[in-house]
């Protein structure tokens, strides 16, 4: 029985999630798994995401996956990041698909010709690192954010991002220009859009406090 | 607000770093690994490799190089050089890098492009152009590092990049690559202004004025730079700090 599991649908490159994990958590056992029955076996899962959402949901039905997830998502600590958090929600526009419905709300892109507040054009994806301000809508630190200063930043890559009207999930936001949610969470799920693999020291010591993370 | 990036650039041949002048004269600056490490710890924001190994018997050395700088070194990684078809991009993939950069390939099959975006999704496939001036306000693209004109105008290709799935554009000017006198800035702007995706400048850093000159003038979504970091003239550190001095938003 693994002690991680990192959910594998085909759907890009994990080598960088599992070295990061492996860097935090050198004891810990972790498996990158197509496998239904490892990630329902497994203490915690991590289910990361790349490229665009409908190929997502789709590899992830290929592979049988879909009641793991759900399950996970409910039943043990488990990580999102980026389009990972993106499936967790209702709907996305991406593709005009629904996702896994776990948390209510909806995936939408950012417009396009944006400009900043002095004019300069702002490029879609939004790519590069950008400030995560914790603690936008719950009244608590949550414990993913220990040893993370406010206003640390992360490194994403995204063109969409989730829209919710509950306002007690959202655990950090950004601003590209205008703020949106960057962090989600719920009971034992927590999901990011930035990538905590690729973040430095802040990424590593994110995906540490999930490693060490025993929500009730 | 989004951090301009800072991507320290290493060009490796036959397991080492070495920079060139103008795409020749090549002069030695070090062990790969150990130069990627230093960067990270200065605060670079992402590293880019370039495969520059002319032989394709010596392939494999940037294989096992990315490898090691993966189990490092944790922001994201560009591998460029090389790149032919989709299994080059899975294999560099796998071997750790983030983004592939594709360059004379996306000029000889634009398909490759849209097929490895397609596949791994935009996020991860950078276009490389090498540009170089032919009439004001005219740059042409040039492939097989710096020595067959293409006759593809510099924007249009890079529109045409854009529309092909490229999530990111490494812009180098030839002209000013190895030269220390700055970016070419004409160059930078027409690509960025033309452009929805992010855009790397490259190409003739001497001083750390011309990484804001970049960013300002330019208009750089990230700026790109070899040997003001390789042989010792500047920290990261000290650019950013430069930088924020000037009013850039930088992840210091």
């Amino acid at each position: 029985m693994a002690d991680i599991a990192v959910v594998d649908y085909g759907m890009g490159n994990l080598r960088s999630v599992h070295q990061a994990l492996r860097k935090v958590a050198p004891d810990a056992s972790i498996v990158v798994t197509d496998d239904p029955c490892v990630v329902a076996q497994a203490t915690r899962v991590v289910f990361p995401g790349q490229g665009a959402m409908p190929d997502c949901m789709r590899e992830m039905d290929a592979r049988g996956l879909r009641t793991a997830v759900l399950e996970a998502a409910k039943s043990k600590p488990f990580l999102g990041i980026c389009i990972g958090l993106q499936m967790l929600f209702e709907h996305s526009a991406e593709g005009d698909i629904p996702g896994l419905g776990v948390l209510p709300g909806r995936v939408v892109r950012f417009a396009a010709h944006l400009r900043d507040e002095r004019g300069v054009k702002l490029k879609v994806p939004h790519m590069g690192w950008n400030q995560v301000h914790q603690g936008c809508g719950s009244a608590h630190e949550h414990p993913l954010w220990q040893g993370i200063a406010q206003d640390a930043r992360f490194y994403f890559v995204h063109s969409y991002y989730v829209q919710t009207d509950d306002a007690q999930l959202v655990q950090a936001g950004s601003s590209y220009p205008q703020p949106f949610t960057c962090a989600v969470a719920r009971g034992n799920l927590f999901a990011v859009q930035f990538h905590p693999e690729k973040s430095a020291r802040d990424g590593l010591r994110l995906l540490k406090n999930f490693v060490n993370w025993n929500p009730v | 607000m989004l951090a301009k990036r800072i991507i320290p650039c290493l060009d490796v041949t036959a397991g080492r770093v070495v920079k060139g002048v103008s795409f020749v004269e090549l002069r030695d600056a070090g062990d790969p690994v150990e130069i990627a490490r230093r960067y990270d710890e200065q605060g670079a924001d992402e590293l880019t490799f370039l495969d520059i190994t002319a032989s394709s018997d010596d392939r494999g050395i940037i294989f096992r190089i990315i490898e090691q700088v993966a189990e490092q070194v944790f922001i994201p990684l560009t591998v460029g050089g090389g790149v032919r078809e989709v299994q080059d991009v899975r294999n560099l993939l796998n071997a750790g890098a983030d983004k592939v950069s594709i360059n004379t390939s996306a000029v000889v099959n634009p398909q490759l492009v849209a097929d490895a975006a397609g596949r791994y999704g935009s996020q991860c496939i950078v276009v490389a152009i090498d540009a170089k001036q032919v009439a004001p306000g005219r740059w042409e693209v040039f492939t097989h590092g710096g020595r067959k004109a293409t006759g593809l105008d510099a924007v249009e290709w890079a529109q045409k990049m854009q529309s092909l799935g490229a999530g990111e554009i490494l812009l180098t000017s030839m002209d000013q690559d190895g030269q220390k006198r700055g970016f070419d800035l004409g160059l930078t702007h027409a690509v960025t202004d033309a452009l929805e995706i992010p855009v790397i400048a490259s190409g003739g850093v001497g001083n750390l004025q011309h990484l804001v000159d970049g960013v300002k003038l330019g208009g750089a979504d990230a700026v790109l730079a070899a040997s003001i970091f390789h042989f010792g003239e500047y920290t990261v550190q000290q650019a950013k700090q430069f930088m924020a001095q000037q009013g850039i938003e930088v992840r210091l």
